[in-house]
């Protein structure tokens, strides 16, 4: 391998070493990624263990970030993923995945959160009529009684 | 390898004569590996989405506690911080074992692989024990929808890490027989992106389901 002779600053932008996914990494592209890694890894574990933000949304949130963070870290420094490798064709069935996670992970989570809160029980009923206008008759196996909103 | 490190195509490598583009690659210098890299890496895209699909299951059904143990009473980080450095260790040292392999030195690789291996198991034994523990307490998969979600995605996960151990072993045993040929090299690459890709994986299980879980 040439990567001994080759300038590492230089090497974000010509990189035409890393030529396909899962090999070809130097000793201090593993190293980089693991030490981020470890850090990535520490900080959200410290913020939910000791709850330093004290807000349970907040943390949650910045929880998320320092993962999207890690999994990139991980795609670059493991993974060897960058934009060239076998000919942009990694990078875009990577694009594309990606596409159709979002699809699926936004999509339930949207169309479930609606689909619950629509299917309350009457007493959380947004669109039913008023509770008077339709009395229940006693002896007919109808649904629990209308509960008074709380 | 050096040679096709220094592989450049320009449009004339795609014109045969007369200007009229070639789509057979007759040089075969279009995949240097035979595309079984790629072929490879889109396995593991379609491995990714059944991971979101069951990512998509928790998220939605991840609250359903059906009046049962909830993350809070059920999860001990503590636990999961070490099976995280126990994967997380694993990623380096194969890192290192693939290192080693650029540099033809076989009996180092096997080490390093070893190691990898050895890490592995110590994730799947704190991911039985936890599973034991938590169906000992009654939190059985057919608790409540959290629980049954809770399963399937780690579950399948600490099944896809416990057959790359296998393959693991199986490859070890390959290349102590036959060497270091090219053949072994080229699954061993790609045992070493499954491996990396599971890694990225548990990223989103422990910040999705057992970070966010105990908030």
């Amino acid at each position: 391998m040439s990567v001994a002779s080759e300038d590492l600053h230089t090497r974000g932008s010509g990189r035409d070493v890393h030529e396909e996914p899962g090999g070809h990494g130097t000793f201090r592209d593993y190293m980089t990624g693991f030490l981020a890694s470890v850090v990535l890894t520490a900080i959200p574990f410290w913020l939910v263990m000791s709850d330093v933000l004290g807000n349970p949304r907040l943390t949650g949130i910045v929880v998320m970030g320092f993962a999207v963070v890690q999994i990139v870290v991980h795609m670059v420094y493991f993974l060897h993923m960058n934009t060239k490798s076998e000919g942009g064709w990694t990078i875009l069935a990577l694009i594309f995945t990606l596409t159709l996670v979002l699809i699926t992970l936004v999509g339930s989570v949207w169309v479930m959160y609606h689909l619950d809160t629509n299917m309350m029980p009457a007493d959380h009923g947004m669109h039913m009529p008023a509770p008077q206008s339709t009395p229940t008759e006693p002896g007919v196996a109808a649904p629990a009684p209308h509960q008074h909103q709380h | 390898m050096a040679a096709h490190s220094t592989a450049a195509f320009t449009a004339d490598d795609f014109k045969g004569p007369g200007d009229t583009p070639v789509f057979h690659d007759a040089q075969g210098k279009h995949h240097p590996e035979g595309g079984t890299m790629l072929g490879f890496w889109l396995y593991l895209m379609s491995d990714c989405l059944i991971f979101a699909a069951l990512f998509a299951v928790y998220a939605v059904l991840g609250r359903n506690y059906a009046a049962g143990p909830s993350p809070k009473d059920l999860f001990d980080l503590k636990l999961v911080a070490l099976n995280t450095s126990m994967l997380l260790f694993s990623s380096i040292t194969y890192g290192f074992a693939m290192l080693e392999m650029e540099k033809e030195k076989q009996g180092r690789m096997l080490l390093w692989l070893g190691v990898t291996g050895l890490f592995g198991l110590c994730f799947i034994g704190l991911e039985l024990y936890e599973f034991h523990h938590l169906i000992h307490e009654g939190a059985t998969p057919q608790r409540s929808a959290f629980l049954s979600a809770f399963f399937t995605l780690v579950g399948t996960h600490g099944l896809h890490v416990s057959l790359g151990i296998v393959w693991l072993v199986i490859l070890m045993i390959q290349v102590q027989m036959r060497g270091l040929g090219d053949e072994n090299k080229r699954r061993l690459m790609c045992l070493s992106m499954f491996w990396h890709f599971l890694d990225v994986v548990w990223i989103g299980v422990f910040t999705f389901v057992y970070l966010m879980g105990v908030l």
